[in-house]
Order: C-alpha cells, then structure tokens, then sequence
C-alpha cells in the first residue's frame, strides 16, 4: 500500500518537472553586470518596465567580460554592461546589433581611514595610484576582466605602470565580483577601485571610505546591445528591443535618474537617442 | 529587501519573496533528488547484483564521484545546455530545469554508490532465500530496494543534502535571476556580495532550519515505518 | 510452476562439489521419492547442508550429475526453509504473500489465512516477521515455503536454534506435512529427531554417503563402523 503511495509522488515530482516549463510568458534574459544588480538599480527599474510593458526581464549578472560571453553564445537576448572597448569589439565582431549608451557613473576609490598612501581628499587617481605602489599600500584587483577590471588597468596605464610586470605581494587579483572585492578589501583594509553605486549599496564597509573621486578619468559608461538574432535565431528580438527602447526612453531615463541610496543619485542617464 | 531588514523580518512579515526562494530552492532540490534517485536505485541495484568485466570500474568510478566538485558539473552542463552548445535548441538555460539536470546529475553518484552498497549487503543475507523462492532477477531488485527502504532512505537525505548546500552548479546553470532561479545559496552568495553579511548570515540559518526540519521529519518517518515493519 | 510436472523423483548421479582444494560433498549418489521423510544427519561439515543446496540447485555440481522428475532444469516445485530464515521486512501475512503467485486478493487471503493457522501463528498475522521470536519466524518460514505447494521441502536444521518447546512445535509442522504428501527432506545433527521423524536415513561422513537405509534399521544394526560410532557418540574426525 505504502509503495504506490511512494510510487505516485515520484511520479507526481516527475510530473511536475516536465510541465514546470511549459508555461511560457513574455520575457527576456539579460546578462548584465555585477554593479547594476549589487547597486539595486534593477529591482528598481524592471518593476516599472514590467508594469508598462508586460515583459520580464530575467537578469543574470556577472562581469562585463563574462556577461558579453554570455551574449556571444546566444544564452541572453540584452547585454548592458560598462567596458566602451570591449561592447564596441562585440558589435564589430557581429554578436550584437547596435551599443546605445544609457547611463554612467563614476568610480571611486576606496581605501581604509587610515590612508597608509596618503591620497585622501584628492582628486587625481593617477597620482593616487602612483602613490599606492610607491608605498606598497595594499590594493585589491577584481582580476575577473570585468568592466571595473579594465578600468582599473587602463588606469594603470596611464600612470605609467606596468602593474602586470611591477605587481607585489601588496596587490591581489581576487577573480571575483565587486562585492567580494569589498568585503575582502574591508577585512585587510586594503585600497579597492569600485563603482559608486555598489559602494553607496554595500554594507560591511568596516574601515573603508572614499578617498579619491571627482577626476574625469573615473567616468564609467553604461551601454546596452541587442544580441545579433542573425546568429541567435531564438533571440527574442521585438521583447529586447523593447526593452532597450525603453531604457533610453524619456520614461526609462527619468526611472534611472530616480534611483537613489539616502538622497543620492547612483547613475546618471545620459543616453542620445541613435545609438553608436 | 532594503536597508534594515533581516531573515527574521522576511519570514514574519511574511514576505512573499522568501518564501519564492524557500519554495524554489526545495522544489529544484526535491526534484534533483527525485531524478536521481529514479534513476540511481535501479543503476545502483543492478551495479550490486551484477558481474560484468569493467563493473569495479564503474563502481569506483562512482564512490570517486560523490566528491564531484559542483563547480566542474555546472560548467559541463552550463557547456551542453549553453544556445552554443549541443543542447542548446532545449532553450533552457538560466532557468529552473537546468538547475534540477545540474543538481541530478551532482546526486547521483551518491545515490548509485550508497545504494549499490546497501543492496550488496542485503543481498549477502537475502540471496539464498530468495533463490529458494525462485524469485526473478526484476523482483529481486524491487525486493531489495523495499527491504533496504530506510537505509535507502538515508541515501536520498545524503543526497538532498548536498543538493540542497550547494551553489557553484546552481548559481552557473541557474544564472540566480532574482525570483525566478535565486535560491537560498545564491541569495546567500549574493547578499554577502552585497556586503549584508546579517542578512546572509539570517538567511544561513533559514537554510539550516529548514534542512534540519527535513531531516527530523524523515527521521520520525523512518523511525514508525520500522516499528510497523519491524 | 509445471502443475501435474512432478520434480519427484530427484536422482542425484555421483555429484561432487569442490570449492578450491576442498571437497565438500564427494561422489554422491541418492534418490529422493515420494514417501516418508528422508533425514540426512553426520557430524558438522560432513557436507548435509550443501548435498542439501545441491537438491535446491542453489549450488551447481563440480561434476556428476542431478535431475529433478527426470528434467535436468533446477526444480520448481522444490521449497527450503534454512537454519536462520530471513524475513521480509513486511508483516507475517506480507512475507506469505510474497511467495504466492497468482490468485484474487480474497482467494489470497484465505491461503494466507489457512497456512498461518496450519503453523499456529493466526494471531500473529499483521505483526512485522522480523519482530517475531525464533520459534514464530522458523513457523512463518514453514507456512512462507508452503505457501509454494512443493512437492518435496528441504529443511536444513530447522530447530538447531530453537529451545525444545519450539522445536516441538516445528516437528508437528513437520510431520503434519508429511502427512499431507509432501516429501520432507532434511538436514539434523539431532539424532533424537532423527529418529522421531525419519523414514529413511541417509549418513554422510566428510562429503561421502556412508549409509542409506530405512531408520529402523539405522538405529538398531548400523552397517559401518563409523555410523555405529558416530550412534555412539564417539565418532572423531
């Protein structure tokens, strides 16, 4: 007796594992970076997207870098994500269709109050860098060829330092997301490049401040690309239009500016309406 | 689940998004283990009860293989399932299937190596007697698997286990998109990305609660079920 | 089941069993008929059990040869109820159930019902086997192995761990079985129960079949010196 009652759950599981996808509504995938779902600003916006359109957009984060794969292999219909070179090299290469900028924020960088480099309050991050190799100050390195990843290379750079050559014990590439960049920055009281948002977002900051913002160089732009449907064909792409539309949309670019953590704005819609 | 809010709050508000997390991360879990076991039982009884050239392989293959890391199962079936790869056309990554092939797959070495070790046992003691019986090979195997009924059923909470902890195959296959594949381990993983470590933390205990009331529930279960059955 | 295919006669034609270096039964030869019961008894490891095996076709012959109602394919209408029966871990009834094939859920049973009070254990029907005591399960595994309808039951010591009120009550079991025409067969170093129950006797010794005759004449004029010592108690390998 008791054995078909074991059989009928099985197969009343198995059931439901076949008929679990069936019911199919209108959505999309989105792969998208680490900062704008640590930042909060998706659980702000796809409410309202929702709501206007009926579409869901389901988001998968991750760094620009694996984010702009996953577009590759057709596995999301919406990139959005903040490394210029690296979209401008995935539209070329014909996995997308087309970049629109949407919005952008800054970096900062972060470091314990302490300041063994002695760079507070300034607003120069290549001097700032310098300084930090100079003294050998502790730094932590998303190292996961995120957006913030070449950022922080291409700053580097323009200090003149070849960090791949001249890296010490002092700097550590943790090959992780932002969040976890912090955490293990707070706990060894180390410096850290990240983006304001996910800073203004994050909790655990312990010893952890701002000590350089406001340069120039500390811009970082947003863009978003329909996956190419010629190499997709599943890809939805009248759903991910729309979403893009919306998104540099008067509507989508005031719901960005309305994002805010205690009164502050965490991005900035900036969007031109043809695209790049 | 803004500024101030804890686990705590979240479940005795009631609120309905953890409750979706709670519910998804049981349902994926659930039917893991069931696919695995549906498959595993009759794979690890035949595996106990068969002689074949390459069986000992097979069998070490499989205790080798309940320490599979779920990292390595979730790229191969992230790989297979990716619209690239030769499963593609399913169209079903990132969603709640794949999580349960990725978890299916990472349990059923377990129920096949624990279960084949039961049934060899059992099958020392029941061999003559069934024989004797002139029983068939097919209900020998459905014999064993109800005789070994409680010790099989510790297989499938080893199982549950560990499908149920882990967040490196669900959170590749799964993409952990917020109320649709987020379960309790990538909620876990993401608010301590979020550096919310008390949210993290309430919601760990969530977790444990959960599979400790799992546990005492089977545990009750088996222990009446023997008494009836001796 | 073959109904009307009798196993009986079983001829067992010079069979040995071998395991390694070790031989274990050596060249026997026996029938097995219709009639009263056949005890095989000899000293522990004179090869009693396997001969018995052998009979059930649990085990295959080295060499030498045995057939079954003149068929040459393991028995069908052969049950066995071993020293320490396993029960299935189901109810007293379940465990019958399990061995009978086919037949309408009342029709069961009612079989049911009647084999456990053939074995006394009709109060006992929804009790878990394996919470019974020893004396209960050897009698469930009695009704468990009848439930079959042999033709012949092979016993291999069934009351060795029993205390005498429980094997009384198996030896009733036992000769009521007989009784009915079933060939009983089986295996005892109980030479009390030996003769109690036996009709024939057949004597073993280090794998080989020393004696055969009828129990009367075992016990009072045994034919080789080893039988008359082993009677004696004072057989020593």
């Amino acid at each position: 007796m008791s054995r078909r009652i074991i059989l009928a759950a099985v197969l009343a599981v198995s059931a439901g594992l076949c008929g679990q996808a069936i019911a199919q509504e209108k959505s999309i995938v989105v792969s998208s970076t680490t900062s704008t779902t640590d930042s909060g600003l998706f659980n702000h916006l796809l409410p309202i997207f929702k709501a206007k359109t009926g579409i869901e957009a389901k988001v998968v984060s991750q760094g620009t870098g694996q984010a702009l794969d996953t577009g590759r292999r057709g596995d999301a219909d919406v990139v959005f994500v903040h490394a210029k070179g690296q979209e401008e090299k995935f539209v070329a290469e014909g996995a997308g269709v087309k970049r629109f900028p949407v919005m952008y924020n800054d970096f900062v960088l972060i470091g314990p109050k302490s300041d063994p480099a002695r760079v507070k309050g300034s607003k120069d991050i290549v001097g700032a860098l310098k300084a930090i190799k100079g003294k050998s100050a502790a730094f932590i390195s998303r190292g996961d060829k995120s957006g913030t990843h070449s950022a922080e290379l291409n700053l580097w750079k323009q200090a003149g330092i070849d960090i791949a050559a001249d890296k010490g014990p002092w700097y550590k590439e943790i090959g992780q997301g932002m969040g976890a960049a912090l955490n293990t920055a707070s706990a060894s009281n180390s410096y850290v490049l990240s983006d304001r948002a996910t800073w203004l977002h994050f909790k655990n900051r312990g010893e952890l401040d701002i000590v350089v913002e406001g340069d120039n160089k500390l811009f970082n732009q947003y863009g978003v690309i329909l996956v190419n449907p010629e190499k997709h064909k599943h890809v939805k792409k009248d759903l991910g239009q729309a979403f893009i539309d919306w998104l540099i949309s008067p509507e989508g670019q005031k719901a960005i500016a309305n994002y805010k953590i205690n009164g502050q704005s965490l991005f900035f819609p900036n969007a031109t309406a043809q695209g790049v | 689940m803004s500024e101030g809010a804890n686990a705590f709050d979240l479940i005795f508000s009631g609120e309905a998004k953890l409750y979706s997390i709670v519910a998804l991360s049981l349902y994926v879990s659930v039917c893991a283990v069931a696919l695995a076991a549906f498959v595993g039982f009759p794979l690890g009884a035949f595996l106990a009860l068969s002689r074949f050239p390459g069986r000992s392989v097979l069998v070490v293959t499989m205790n080798a293989f309940m320490g599979l890391p779920p990292v390595v199962v979730g790229l191969v079936v992230f790989l297979l399932l990716s619209r690239s790869g030769p499963l593609g056309h399913w169209g079903i990554l990132f969603t709640p299937r794949a999580m349960i092939i990725a978890q299916a797959l990472l349990v059923l070495p377990i129920i096949v190596a624990l279960s084949r070790q039961t049934i060899e046992d059992l099958w020392e003691e029941y061999r003559d007697e069934l024989n004797a019986m002139r029983v068939g090979p097919v209900r020998c195997v459905v014999t064993l698997l109800w005789d070994g009924r409680f010790s099989l059923m510790t297989t499938l909470l080893a199982g549950f286990g560990r499908a149920s902890a882990e967040v490196g195959t669900v959170i590749l296959v799964g993409g952990n998109i917020d109320g649709f594949t987020r379960t309790m381990t990538t909620a876990i993983a993401l608010e301590t990305s979020k550096g919310d470590l008390p949210l993290a933390m309430g919601l760990g205990v969530v977790l444990i609660t959960i599979v400790l009331a799992i546990n005492a529930m089977a545990w009750g279960v088996r222990r009446v079920g023997e008494l009836r059955a001796g | 089941m073959h109904a009307g295919m009798s196993d009986l006669p079983i001829h067992i034609d010079q069979a040995s069993v071998r395991a390694g270096d070790v031989t274990i039964l050596d060249g026997v030869s026996l029938a097995i008929a219709p009639g009263k019961p056949t005890i095989l008894v000899g000293p522990n490891g004179s090869g009693k059990s396997t001969l018995i095996r052998l009979c059930m076709g649990l085990i295959e012959a080295s060499s030498g040869r045995i057939t079954w109602g003149g068929r040459n394919n393991q028995g069908e209408r052969c049950a066995m109820v071993f020293q320490r029966p396993v029960m299935l871990r189901r109810t007293a009834a379940a465990n019958i159930d399990f061995v009978l094939a086919s037949g309408s859920r009342s029709a069961r049973d009612e079989r049911i019902a009647q084999l456990l009070k053939q074995v006394g254990l009709e109060r006992l029907r929804d009790r878990p086997a394996r919470r019974l005591s020893g004396g209960e399960q050897q009698r469930l595994a009695l009704a468990r192995a009848l439930a079959l309808n042999p033709d012949v039951l092979f016993l291999d010591e069934p009351t060795a761990s029993l205390d005498p009120a429980a094997t009384k009550a198996v030896e009733d079991i036992i000769r009521s079985t007989s009784d009915a025409g079933i060939k009983i067969v089986m295996a005892t170093h109980d030479l009390g129960q030996a003769r109690r129950l036996a009709g024939d006797i057949a004597f073993l010794v280090r794998g080989k079949l020393t004696e055969y005759s009828t129990s009367e004449a075992f016990f009072t004029s045994p034919a080789t010196p080893q039988a008359a010592a082993f009677l004696r108690g004072d057989l020593v390998l």
